[in-house]
């Protein structure tokens, strides 16, 4: 029964974290909460900006959304972070020199792959072959 | 064919390399892309008398120390100590109070001494975002060209003052 009633007050207080933050139907909260999912909380490093509740990410959503007043684009904004946090705050790295073998590394690694399949393949085939010649 | 035989092991080994790296970074720790570049010009109130204010302009030609901390950071009182020794050893160390309120701010400096020449407020965390600031504290080198030269993440360890921050200090001042 308590724990009952304990259940419910949590979700009673339980919050998106956009609640304390005026939220309204306009065009630039559409914007802000589009663009915050794509870029990462730098307090808690696996949230995006749009579920984190730390201090900085609503100082962040703040700074994003007098950016989005004031006409910046959301490339612009995404520039203005990169600038102070580095790549690290977005959750899409750029390809670039640092991030080329996170971005090909895998069609790297799939292509080695192929290649010891077909190689191993034929071996194995002309084994057989030639143990079928010689029964 | 002996080769193929330990191919498999090398290349574990070689996971295991990496991984084992990964094990000891720590993850927190996001290089600043502000290294080498221009320090962001600030002015803001001076903590515990708003009717001054520092200037960033004040430090050129200097070679200065920029620490980030708040009252509500328990980092920062166990890293106070040691910025206290530094200020004696007349380490040019100027505070940033981020996001703090301002009589809880004077308060610690109050009991715990006052390690920094000037200490700028910045309130609403705006001049900390500015600076890449993500958790308080965080320490920045600024040479005499305003440019900052290191950023120390997290407190200032006896390690990092002694290897890394004196060293640069010394290199700096010439």
């Amino acid at each position: 029964m308590i724990r009952n009633l304990l259940f419910v007050l949590l979700l009673a207080f339980a919050s998106s974290s956009f609640a304390n933050e005026i939220v309204t139907d306009s065009p630039i909260d559409a914007r802000l909460r589009e663009l915050s999912t794509e870029l990462r909380c730098l307090v808690c490093q696996n949230s995006t900006l749009a579920d984190s509740d730390a201090p900085l990410a609503q100082d962040l959503r703040r700074e994003i959304r007098k950016l989005m007043e004031a006409g910046k684009t959301d490339e612009e904004i995404v520039a203005y972070l990169v600038a102070r946090y580095g790549d690290f705050v977005t959750f899409r790295p750029p390809v670039n020199a640092s991030t080329a073998l996170l971005w090909f590394g895998p069609f790297i690694m799939l292509i080695i792959g192929a290649i010891t399949l077909v190689v191993v393949l034929k071996k194995r085939a002309a084994i057989l072959t030639s143990e079928e010649n010689a029964s | 064919m002996k080769l193929k035989l330990i191919l498999p092991l090398l290349l574990f080994v070689v996971l295991v390399g990496f991984l084992g790296k990964g094990l000891f970074l720590d993850p927190r720790e996001v290089p600043s892309p502000l290294i080498g570049k221009p320090a962001p010009t600030f002015e803001a109130p001076v903590l515990g008398d708003s009717s001054k204010t520092f200037s960033t302009e004040e430090m050129k030609g200097k070679v200065w120390l920029l620490n980030t901390w708040a009252s509500w950071c328990v980092a920062c009182r166990e890293e106070h100590p040691l910025l206290v020794e530094m200020r004696k050893h007349d380490i040019p160390l100027y505070g940033l109070a981020y996001k703090d309120v301002e009589t809880d701010a004077l308060a610690v400096l109050e009991s715990m001494g006052d390690p920094y020449i000037t200490t700028a407020n910045d309130a609403d965390g705006t001049i900390g975002i500015d600076y890449g600031v993500y958790g308080v504290p965080e320490t920045y080198v600024i040479d005499k060209k305003g440019i900052i030269r290191y950023k120390q993440i997290g407190v200032i360890t006896p390690e990092a003052l002694r290897d890394t921050i004196l060293p640069l200090l010394k290199e700096l001042a010439v």
